[in-house]
């Protein structure tokens, strides 16, 4: 199948693997923040192609993963509204909230939908005018446009029983997060490929001088991850601090200008607080003045918040790259996919869930549990 | 463009952080949700944990697809199954076709020639009749394409909104007229694994009709009656371990449920498991992984590696196993689990999913 079987090549793998092992000297901890990337990595055991002296860990890359906990709360009580119908993408409908989640919310009879796109939901909203409906806006720069674009096409066409829950992240903020912090391991990143076919990588410009850290613009396939992390260890190794697009075939320097317009039409950045990581600013997108109407947390109302309570879920570390899924202790006991203690095992991306689905066992993986 | 990231680049600089760890204590379910449906894991912890243990008896406690009683010393087979699926028709069957051709392969997977089947009908009151007669005449085609007679039934209605159009129910016979048990328990160290076609297809005719997916493809649903590939494999002599026919949860979750009830490991390779181009297309494109994929026209098989040539050569003479293949190996260690060797050679674990297969976003 093109642009998929090409990328998985099996003697291309090795090749890069054996290259890779040519040039490392010294360890080097990469991070990737993608959730795409994070399920590739553990799906195609591209770890296990790696030499030892590199370790990659996985950062706050799911979108499902790093959304707080206020806006699930919000999205319940929205979605309990009555008359509402609530649309979603499916991952989001299982992430646990103070006390609820979407999934047992729709089995107690609120009208929850899962779609796959948000004009789907705004289609929704013009064939059911008595109806109010509201779609859930996650996910980072990827999914950002495309919101974008169904708000401006709702004020355009006046669409008035249309409006979102506004809850997008942004990663550079991100990555300067965990790069301030005194706890930071992570030498080299792989930038999201995708979120950079969006914005492009001129914002990773400046990170990599200010920080003097190497990223690579990474895609998804196994073949990308390779090289993508090849060309990240020999930046290292030659003590660069550079950004290289590995991802060419989808990604320019400047990204999509026409996306990057329409979410400025219609977002402002605001600080935003990242679940199991806390508030860093500047690091979210909130509908800005002119689209106010559309913001369904001001159109319903928020719930009242209530405390979360901190359990042995340890999802803020892994978020951080500080911890492997297996070194946590609740990890595949008090924590699975049936019974999560926190997104990262929730979300088909989260990082915990891939190690559960891919990794449990020592007999697929060859590094060592930490327990 | 330019103003956008300086505005990111003053806020950014302007910053303090503080990470905290707090996640919160997820929701304990006590009411049935969707995922108790799902093939996966949620569904079968239900089954294991509630509604298994209340009904204690040998024939339950093998975990096939159909219970073998013993009648007068001739064996029989009996099973049932319900089917709610929505879309009613879909690319290449319908609910009606769906209903016989499952419950007869169900049979098939003990090994037992399908005598006969009943049909309960659940209607919805506003179900239009000019549906309920074309799922009524592919029940009665697919019945009659497969020589099993519909030989009893029932007809309920209820209330606007209380059945998606039409649920059916159907309930089979058959009768074993060989000397193998067909269990997980007969499963031996070293047996080959064969699937007797590519994956994926039936779960990716019921999205692309499925309101909000469409996308075009060519797809058509694999569903279609077994018995006769199992009935041949019979005549040949060949001794089969254990057949399973691959349904909700794919080939992934029959799988781990063999493994698990063997208790023994299953390795399988990717590289000769059979997907079709525009079904692995259509996975990609949703985020969707093929081993997950419902099927609804095949099974895999478990028989002494020696056979293994010979049975697929069986296999193959059939349309519907013309793409019958070994795909993995048995093995002692690491009970219960289920590994597959990657395109690239390295492994991961195949594992139920855990409650629905929901698409993958971004």
């Amino acid at each position: 199948m093109k642009y998929v079987d090409e990328f998985r090549a099996p003697s291309e793998a090795r090749r890069l693997a054996a290259a890779l092992a040519r040039i490392v000297r010294r360890p080097w901890t990469l991070m990737e923040i993608c959730g795409g990337q994070t399920h590739a990595i553990v799906r195609f055991g591209i770890d296990e192609l790696l030499p030892p002296q590199i370790t990659l860990v996985h950062g706050p890359g799911c979108p499902v993963c790093v959304t707080p906990v206020e806006s699930i709360d919000s999205a319940l009580h929205i979605a309990q509204t009555p008359g509402v119908i609530f649309c979603s993408f499916g991952d989001m409908l299982r992430v646990p909230g103070s006390r609820s989640d979407l999934l047992h919310a729709k089995a107690r009879g609120a009208d929850v939908r899962i779609v796959y796109s948000p004009m789907d939901a705004l289609e929704l909203a013009a064939r059911n005018p008595t109806r109010q409906v509201v779609f859930f806006a996650i996910g980072f720069e990827t999914t950002a446009p495309a919101n974008a674009l169904v708000v401006y096409l709702a004020k355009k066409q006046r669409v008035r029983n249309f409006s979102i829950v506004s809850s997008h992240v942004l990663v550079p903020p991100a990555i300067e997060a965990i790069l301030s912090s005194p706890r930071n391991r992570v030498q080299g990143f792989l930038a999201a490929g995708h979120v950079c076919a969006v914005m492009g990588y001129r914002e990773y410009e400046r990170l990599a001088r200010r920080h003097r850290v190497p990223f690579v613009v990474t895609g998804f396939e196994p073949l990308d991850l390779l090289q993508g992390i090849y060309l990240c260890v020999q930046q290292l190794e030659a003590g660069r601090a550079e950004v290289e697009n590995q991802y060419a075939r989808a990604v320019r320097r400047n990204g999509n200008t026409e996306a990057q317009r329409v979410m400025r039409e219609v977002f402002d950045i605001q600080t935003r607080c990242w679940r199991g990581i806390g508030p860093i600013a500047a690091s979210g997108l909130v509908l800005n003045e002119a689209y106010a109407e559309f913001d369904a947390e001001r159109r319903f109302g928020r719930s009242s918040q209530a405390a979360t309570l901190p359990t042995a879920c340890q999802s803020g570390l892994v978020l951080q790259g500080l911890r492997k899924p297996p070194e946590c202790p609740a990890f595949g006991k008090a924590c699975t996919p049936e019974h999560p203690l926190g997104a990262t095992m929730v979300s088909s991306e989260g990082a915990c869930a891939a190690y559960y689905q891919y990794r449990r066992t020592s007999a697929t993986s060859t590094e060592a549990a930490v327990s | 463009m330019i103003r956008w990231h300086e505005r990111v680049e003053r806020e950014t600089d302007r910053m303090s952080r503080v990470f905290n760890n707090a996640c919160p204590v997820p929701a304990a379910p006590a009411t049935v949700t969707l995922a108790h449906g799902g093939g996966g894991r949620v569904m079968h912890d239900l089954l294991e944990k509630l509604i298994l243990p209340a009904f204690q008896n040998e024939p339950l406690s093998a975990r096939h697809d159909g219970a073998v009683l013993n009648l007068d010393g001739r064996r029989v087979a009996f099973t049932t199954d319900s089917y709610v699926v929505t879309p009613h028709v879909f690319p290449g069957g319908d609910l009606g076709s769906l209903a016989v051709h499952g419950t007869i392969n169900d049979l098939a997977m003990c090994g037992a020639r399908p005598l006969a089947l009943s049909a309960a009908l659940i209607l919805e009151e506003g179900f239009p009749l000019k549906a309920l007669r074309e799922l009524i005449q592919s029940m009665s085609a697919a019945a009659a394409a497969a020589d099993v007679p519909i030989v009893t039934g029932d007809t309920k209605v209820v209330h606007h909104g209380n059945a998606d159009g039409a649920f059916i129910n159907t309930a089979g016979l058959g009768i074993i007229e060989h000397e193998l048990t067909l269990l997980p328990s007969g499963i031996r160290d070293g047996d080959a694994v064969i699937v007797s076609g590519d994956l994926g297809r039936h779960g990716i005719a019921v999205m692309s009709a499925r309101e909000g997916l469409r996308f075009e493809t060519s797809i058509t649903s694999d569903s279609a009656p077994l018995w006769t590939v199992v009935r041949d494999l019979l005549d040949a002599g060949i001794e089969l371990h254990c057949l399973r026919d691959l349904t909700r949860g794919g080939l992934a979750s029959a799988l781990v449920e063999i493994a698990e009830a063997a208790r023994l490991s299953i390795r399988v390779d990717e590289a000769h498991i059979p997907v079709l181009d525009a079904v692995q297309g259509a996975c990609e494109l949703l985020g969707l992984d093929p081993l997950y994929v419902a099927c609804e026209g095949r099974f895999i098989a478990f028989l002494d590696y020696v056979h293994a040539a010979r049975a697929v050569d069986i296999m193959r003479a059939h349309p519907v196993a013309e793409g019958a293949c070994v795909i993995g190996a048995v093995a002692a260690e690491r009970p219960g689990h289920v590994v597959g060797t990657t395109s690239l050679g390295t492994s991961r674990l195949i594992d139920m999913f855990s409650g629905e297969q929901l698409p993958r976003i971004c």
